[in-house]
């Protein structure tokens, strides 16, 4: 069986986390030629990484033949490749690019796309059984899926990235696409972001405001003691609905996935579109006035009590 | 400017999700249902546009009868037009769905090949979260497309639209017609107001009953994850905490 695994690159050029974990996802249902798809310059290649995670075949597609980033023109490298290689399964991350190039291939090809799988196996010639995360996975949906091939995106937390056990002897190959007319016309120009989003994604300690912070006024304290922690303020969708805070703070299913070592949510009950979104938070902390707020079945540990009155305390405590 | 926007009617979960007894359903006894919520402020969105430009928002759901009550809430927030394609009470899939939207979408006002100047998606459905209904429509009207857009500036002919990635901006610019999905935090939804929410209540709303067509992705059934369900450990009440507070904080290794 072969399949076929988007890999994409971060600015470092490294294969980023996320395809890191999709490699290792795809690597599981290969059992022949295991290829993956690069968009950069041949020279650059992570050939390492690649053959480390068991990659057989790396396709490099150049700045040449697609500059940059340009969905639809991504999606026909994979289908060219698909065709070319008999893959039985294709799958990315399911990262805005990674998700946003399956559904353009399997759009292009009239087929399926099952979105955040968890889980894979083949149940027959073309037949897959399969786990796929809804409710940004608060749920689970086995499925079946019929298509040659599968197309698949792979959950950020459907496993861990792990190297093979041993490296593959890996072939790389240029590959020149053909594309069709209007393939480039959607291109995304790349200039760095501004400030934000990005660092409450990767904080090491995030903390964390709700409705009980009680106005935009009430955030100062929250900002000194998350500055303190050398952490940032993330908040719940309430503060952001009521214009408190921007949403680029958001934590949750709308907003944004945090991964800290400590998530301290103060005044936040914990509903499961909030918990959503730090599921991969290492400790949560809560300090809540309601012993019964949901957010006490979620957290590692709690403080029963006032925000206002625990985190002025607390700050004084720490630069004492 | 005439704009449809694709907005889909999903139950309102708060503490957990339950699953109905033969694990194919949410259980929504005890839910209400709104518009998923990057789809609300796609609503938004199109009304500021054409509050600034003129034209026309119709807004278009895909569901049981009862997704009405949906419809009326976008009209509510401004868009002009509503129109519900009757599917019942079985889930459509993403082909299905997309096929049905984008034969609705060429009876649109406008001259363009999608019968609209854009076309408004959510980036992805808050139940289901398939990521690509907005595609395939583009795909099946031959338009070009954005995702997971949380900026917009549209003028006549072109949209700019923007998102964040792995910490740097992209930009794409997309000649009109285009669909584009948005992502929550593109806007602040307005309130309705109470002469919206009247006019809504009394719109007409356009109905058609699209036939299904089965595919190749069939849930065979729904489950909660085991979540590891815990007690949280209680470090004490009020101010009276934070000596126990600082030592755990110390434990973790995130003191200064
Ligand atoms: C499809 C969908 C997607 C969603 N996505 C997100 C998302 O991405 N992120 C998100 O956060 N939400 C999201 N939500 C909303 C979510 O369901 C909740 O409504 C929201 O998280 C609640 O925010 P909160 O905890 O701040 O407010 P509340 O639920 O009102 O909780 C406030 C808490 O503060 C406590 N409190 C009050 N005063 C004090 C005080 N002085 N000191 C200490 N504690 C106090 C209360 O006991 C209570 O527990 C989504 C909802 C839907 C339907
Ligand atoms: N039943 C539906 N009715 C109307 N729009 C829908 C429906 N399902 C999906 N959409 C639109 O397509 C987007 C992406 O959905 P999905 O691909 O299912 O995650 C949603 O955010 C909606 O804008």
């Amino acid at each position: 069986m072969t399949a076929l695994c988007l890999a994409e690159l971060g600015p470092d050029g490294a294969v980023t986390d996320a395809s890191l974990r999709a490699l290792t996802f795809a690597r599981g249902l290969a059992d022949g030629e295991f290829a993956a798809v690069v968009f950069g310059d041949a020279a650059g290649v992570p050939g390492e990484t690649l053959a480390g995670y068991g990659v057989t075949g790396a396709y490099v597609v150049e700045p040449g033949s697609v500059p940059g980033y340009a969905p639809v023109a991504w999606a026909r490298v994979l289908a060219g490749l698909a065709a070319e290689l008999g893959a039985d399964v294709v799958t990315a991350a399911a990262t805005d690019r990674g998700s946003e190039v399956m559904a353009h291939l399997g759009a292009q090809a009239a087929v399926p796309v099952a979105a955040n799988c968890t889980a894979a196996q083949r149940s027959g010639p073309g037949t897959w059984r399969l786990t796929r995360q809804r409710w940004a996975g608060l749920l689970l949906e086995d499925a079946e899926l019929a298509a040659e091939p599968a197309l698949l995106t792979v959950a950020a937390d459907a496993v861990a990235a792990a190297a093979a056990a041993a490296p593959a002897a890996l072939a790389v190959h240029v590959h020149e696409p053909e594309l069709a007319d209007g393939d480039l016309r959607v291109r995304a120009g790349e200039s760095p972001a501004g400030a934000g989003g990005a660092s409450l994604a990767s904080a090491r300690v995030v903390v964390g405001g709700g409705r009980g912070v009680g106005g935009p006024d009430g955030f100062a304290p929250l900002e000194e003691l998350a500055e303190a922690l050398g952490g940032v303020l993330g908040v719940s969708r309430v503060v952001t609905g009521e214009g408190w805070r921007p949403h680029r703070q958001q934590v949750g299913q709308t907003g944004t996935r945090i991964t800290p070592e400590l998530y301290l949510a103060c005044g936040i009950s914990g509903a499961i579109q909030h918990m959503a979104g730090c599921q991969g938070a290492r400790h949560i902390v809560a300090i809540n006035t309601d012993p019964g707020a949901p957010i006490m079945s979620r957290a590692g540990y709690a403080v029963i009590g006032d925000l206002h009155e625990v985190i002025p305390a607390l700050l004084a405590a720490i630069r004492a | 400017m005439e704009i449809l926007v694709c907005v889909k009617r999903v139950p309102v979960v708060g503490g957990r999700i339950v699953v109905t007894p033969d694990g194919q359903d949410v259980d929504t006894r005890m839910s209400g249902f709104a518009i998923s919520p990057h789809e609300e402020c796609a609503v938004e969105e199109a009304v500021r546009i054409t509050e600034r430009l003129g034209g026309t928002v119709t807004v278009l759901t895909l569901g049981p009868a009862e997704a009405e009550a949906q419809l009326r809430d976008a009209l509510a927030l401004g868009a002009g037009r509503a129109v519900l394609l009757e599917a019942g009470a079985a889930e459509w899939g993403p082909l299905a769905t997309a096929a049905a939207i984008a034969a609705e979408a060429r009876t649109g006002p406008g001259s363009g090949a999608g019968g609209y100047d854009l076309l408004l998606f959510g980036n992805e459905a808050a139940d289901t979260g398939g990521y690509q209904v907005g595609v395939r429509v583009a795909h099946e009207l031959g338009l070009p497309c954005a995702t997971g857009i949380k900026e917009l500036e549209v003028a006549e002919g072109t949209a700019r639209a923007r998102r964040e990635y792995q910490g740097s901006r992209e930009e794409y610019e997309l000649p009109l017609p285009a669909v584009i999905t948005v992502k929550e935090g593109i806007n602040l939804p307005r309130y309705p107001s109470l002469p919206g929410r009247l006019r809504a209540k009394r719109a007409e709303i356009e109905r058609r009953s699209p036939a299904e067509r089965p595919e190749g992705l069939r849930k065979l059934g729904l489950r909660v994850p085991a979540a590891g369900r815990q007690q949280a450990q209680v470090l004490g009440t009020g101010a009276e905490a934070v000596p126990a507070l600082v030592d755990l904080l110390a434990e973790l290794g995130v003191l200064p």
